[in-house]
């Protein structure tokens, strides 16, 4: 059992927990991810680190409200606890001195990746910092990521606070030579802006999300095409070089279990949703 | 061989195992197989001749005195019976369950020269169930402790063997398993309908009983190394993290819906409980032409499943016939009682999808059988031009697993063979001092036999090997 020592609500339906994980705490890397089980007949889903002290002997990550297993998760506060925690997963991200860098967040992803940019920046690196929502309301450590970076933006979709969609990326690019990319958030997101760096012949790195189960290379139900090879996103990735990954074909496995999904969640609403959940 | 006469009065014929209906199991993840009643297993228990030299023990991985606890099982005793199986082998009524006994102990049985061996597996089961139901399973007196402490790496049979054998002679066994429940294959991939996972269950309880600690969700290579455990007061550790990376085909359309490797379906129905969806929350779906590639125990109960879960039809395609079909016999005929059917001599090249990404055909190249390869199997070869395609909805691919990697990857100096599994030697040794492994992470894909016998071997190696340091 995981003990929930802290919780905070980042945006609406963005939650971000800390549990009580001292081994975990220790052996964690920006990049690795985690499974979690939150009870006997839970399903396991992965999340990405998104914060670790030694010190205290915690772990966090942070979730998007978006099917049964989230939203129960959203249910439970300080004080309650998951059955089960398995980490740190996946490879760390590569953090080294790169020269400039371009970090691009897009929605529950700021979150780890202030773990990222923190990282690179104490590697020494030149950062430009891209945060994106939907809608304005859907931003989140603003403050935090502006005083890490050395150029800051912000993006929406709907152009409610800062540049609408990324389509600025292109001037950014042309006015400065970057020598790495990271980005992280919805699969669309990312195979938008591998589409932007390329001519510029930026690096451009990506955290796939393929549907797991172990996360640890033993179902494979997390292939991806990159490169035109198979790979394993859980042992392989979760980070990959964006310009090589099959991104329909990832979208479409993503789908793949959509009607089951939204069963599970429309039961779990009728029976009470959050009232049982929050035990 | 034994020259005994068989008496006049000898039954040839074995107590046939009472099971569920094939129309009725088809349709449920009940267990197949019911066991024997407690006269069932006297009369059977009744024609062992108790031989002298008995060569059924020959057959067993583990040791089992079997003579003895049969004659204990034929004058009541159970408790003693029970006990007498439990000195050498901690997971009875696993292996009397799942344990290819006609290729072990029975296969070695003297009654089998004259009509069926005696049903051993059958009886160690029935013991076993007996002790179980009863509510009170007696484990042996704890040992003096030693003061030393074991890693063992992985909760399969062959890390169960080992921390149970190692907990015996007073060592602390901690056992870290990656999976969220203890069993290793016996949870993930043997189905329900063959192996009930509450007996899993008991059967790891009683490793732990016995004084082995088990730490869950922990996956070493990431969380903690080799060396970092043995810097941080481990003494000696056994691998046992088994051969779970699934084998694909490597054809077109692999990446599509519908398409599943064996792992990944057998995970979510046996260890994630899919088949109870939506009351547990991991979803399967199943079409209504399934297809099942390869012919071993994994593809059977793969095909098994499925039906299980409400196939219309379910084919087992195999690139060679029927008598190189690797699978337990007993399983094959299981199979087929239940209505699965077989295409032999096929061999899939590539998948076809419908607009939406989800599998819609396959298609199919005829095999032959040319001669004997390096396994002494006759190798099967395409026949040009013969390729066909089949209307499926739903594919699994039980073609082969390869032992897991992160071990080998974080542990400098451990020798690994090009096929990645790890060196040791017939008693577990490896290349690293007080590092030892055994199972399918040795010897690639076996049986649960094999790697309890290989956790077995590994723990007396590592107690000489404790004991003797100062
Ligand atoms: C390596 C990795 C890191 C991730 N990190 C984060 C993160 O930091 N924060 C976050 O909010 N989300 C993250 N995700 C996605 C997260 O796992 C899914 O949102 C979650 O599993 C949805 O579960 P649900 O039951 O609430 O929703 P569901 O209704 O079951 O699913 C909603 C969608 O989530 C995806 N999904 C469902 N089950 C799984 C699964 N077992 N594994 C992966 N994806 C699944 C599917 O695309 C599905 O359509 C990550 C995924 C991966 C693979
Ligand atoms: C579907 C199926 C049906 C089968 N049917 C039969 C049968 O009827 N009879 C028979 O005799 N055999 C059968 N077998 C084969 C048999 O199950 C295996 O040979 C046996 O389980 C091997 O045992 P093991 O302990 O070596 O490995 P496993 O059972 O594979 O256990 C290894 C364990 O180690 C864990 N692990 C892996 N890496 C790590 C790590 N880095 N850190 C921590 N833990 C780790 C895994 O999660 C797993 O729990 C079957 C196999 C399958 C897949
Ligand atoms: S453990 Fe297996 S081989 Fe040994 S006696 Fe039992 S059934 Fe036979
Ligand atoms: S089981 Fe068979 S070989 Fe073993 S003692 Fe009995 S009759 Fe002899
Ligand atoms: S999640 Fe199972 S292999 Fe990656």
């Amino acid at each position: 059992m995981y003990e929930i020592v802290g919780k905070r609500e980042l945006a609406p339906k963005i939650k971000l927990f800390e549990v009580n994980a001292p081994e975990m705490a220790e052996k964690a890397r920006p990049g690795q991810f985690l499974i979690i089980i939150i009870d006997e007949k839970g399903e396991r889903i992965p999340l990405t680190v998104a914060g670790y002290d030694a010190e205290k002997g915690t772990i966090s990550f942070a979730f998007n409200e978006v099917g049964k297993t989230t939203k129960q998760l959203g249910c439970l506060k300080v004080g309650d606890s998951v059955q089960s925690i398995t980490g740190p997963l996946g490879n760390p991200s590569d953090i080294r001195n790169f020269g400039r860098a371009l970090c691009m967040a897009g929605g529950v992803m700021i979150a780890p990746m202030l773990l990222q940019v923190r990282a690179l920046r104490e590697a020494g690196n030149k950062i430009t910092v891209v945060v994106g929502a939907r809608i304005k309301e859907l931003l989140f450590y603003e403050k935090e990521m502006k005083d890490l970076s050395d150029e800051f933006y912000v993006a929406t979709d709907d152009g409610s606070k800062g540049y609408k969609g990324l389509d600025f990326l292109k001037e950014i690019l042309s006015k400065q030579k970057f020598d790495r990319c990271v980005a992280w958030g919805p699969v669309v997101m990312m195979k938008n802006v591998c589409e932007i760096t390329k001519p510029f012949g930026v690096p451009t790195v990506v955290t796939l999300t393929p549907i797991m189960i172990d996360g640890m290379g033993m179902c494979g139900v997390c292939r991806v095409t990159v490169g035109g090879k198979m790979k394993f996103g859980c042992v392989d990735g979760p980070e990959f070089d964006g310009h090589l990954v099959d991104f329909d074909g990832l979208i479409n496995r993503q789908r793949m279990f959509l009607p089951e999904e939204r069963l599970s969640s429309l039961l779990w609403e009728l029976q009470g949703g959050c009232s049982c959940g929050g035990k | 061989m034994a020259e005994s006469k068989p008496k006049p009065k000898i039954k040839k014929e074995a107590e046939p195992m009472p099971k569920q209906k094939p129309e009725v199991r088809r349709k449920n993840f009940n267990e197949v197989a019911l066991g024997y009643s407690e006269e069932q297993a006297k009369t059977e228990a009744n024609r062992c001749l108790q031989c002298p030299k008995p060569q059924c023990v020959t057959g067993c991985p583990v040791e089992i005195s079997i003579p003895e606890f049969i004659k204990l099982l034929r004058e009541g005793k159970y408790e003693e019976a029970a006990k007498k199986i439990k000195e050498k082998n901690s997971l009875p009524a696993v292996c009397g369950r799942v344990c290819p006994q006609e290729e072990q102990c029975q296969k070695f049985c003297i009654l089998g020269k004259v009509g069926e061996p005696v049903s051993i597996g059958r009886l160690e089961r029935w013991l076993a169930d007996w002790e179980r139901k009863r509510g009170n399973v007696k484990k042996p007196d704890d040992p003096p402790p030693t003061g030393k402490k074991v890693a063992v790496i992985g909760a399969g049979p062959a890390g169960l063997t080992a921390a149970a054998d190692l907990a015996k002679l007073g060592h602390k066994a901690v056992i870290f398993e990656a999976l969220h429940l203890p069993g290793g294959v016996l949870v993930y991939g043997i189905p329900e309908f063959r192996l009930p996972k509450s007996i899993v269950r008991a059967e790891a309880d009683y490793v732990q009983s016995l004084g082995a600690d088990l730490k869950l969700g922990y996956l070493i290579g990431r969380i903690h190394t080799i060396p970092e455990l043995l810097k941080t007061g481990f003494d000696a550790v056994f691998i046992g993290t088994g051969a779970g990376l699934p084998a694909f085909l490597g054809v077109l359309g692999e990446h599509l819906g519908g398409i599943y490797s064996a792992n990944e379906f057998l995970i979510r129905v046996n260890l994630m409980k899919a088949y109870a969806f939506p009351f547990y929350d991991t979803p399967i779906r199943i079409g209504k032409h399934v297809v099942v590639i390869g012919g071993g125990n994994v593809a059977t109960d793969s095909a098994r499943s499925a039906l299980r879960l409400g196939a219309e039809e379910v084919c087992i395609v195999y690139r060679r016939s029927r008598e190189e079909m690797p699978a337990r016999k007993e399983e094959i005929e299981n199979a087929e009682e239940e209505g699965i059917l077989c295409k032999f001599l096929a061999n899939p090249t590539r998948f076809i999808g419908d607009e939406k990404g989800w599998v819609k055909q396959m298609e199919c190249i005829c095999m032959e059988l040319g001669p004997p390869d390096e396994s002494g199997r006759r190798r099967p070869v395409p026949v040009k031009g013969s390729e066909f395609t089949m209307d499926v909805d739903t594919v699994v691919v039980a073609v082969g697993r390869t032992p897991n990697p992160i071990i080998q990857s974080t542990t400098e100096g451990l020798a690994v063979t090009k096929w990645g599994t790890i060196v040791a030697d017939e008693n577990g040794k490896t290349s690293i001092e007080g590092v030892y492994a055994g199972g399918d992470i040795v010897t690639g894909e076996a049986t649960v036999i094999s790697a309890m016998g290989a956790g077995k071997k590994a723990a007396r190696a590592i107690h000489e090997y404790l004991m003797q340091e100062k």
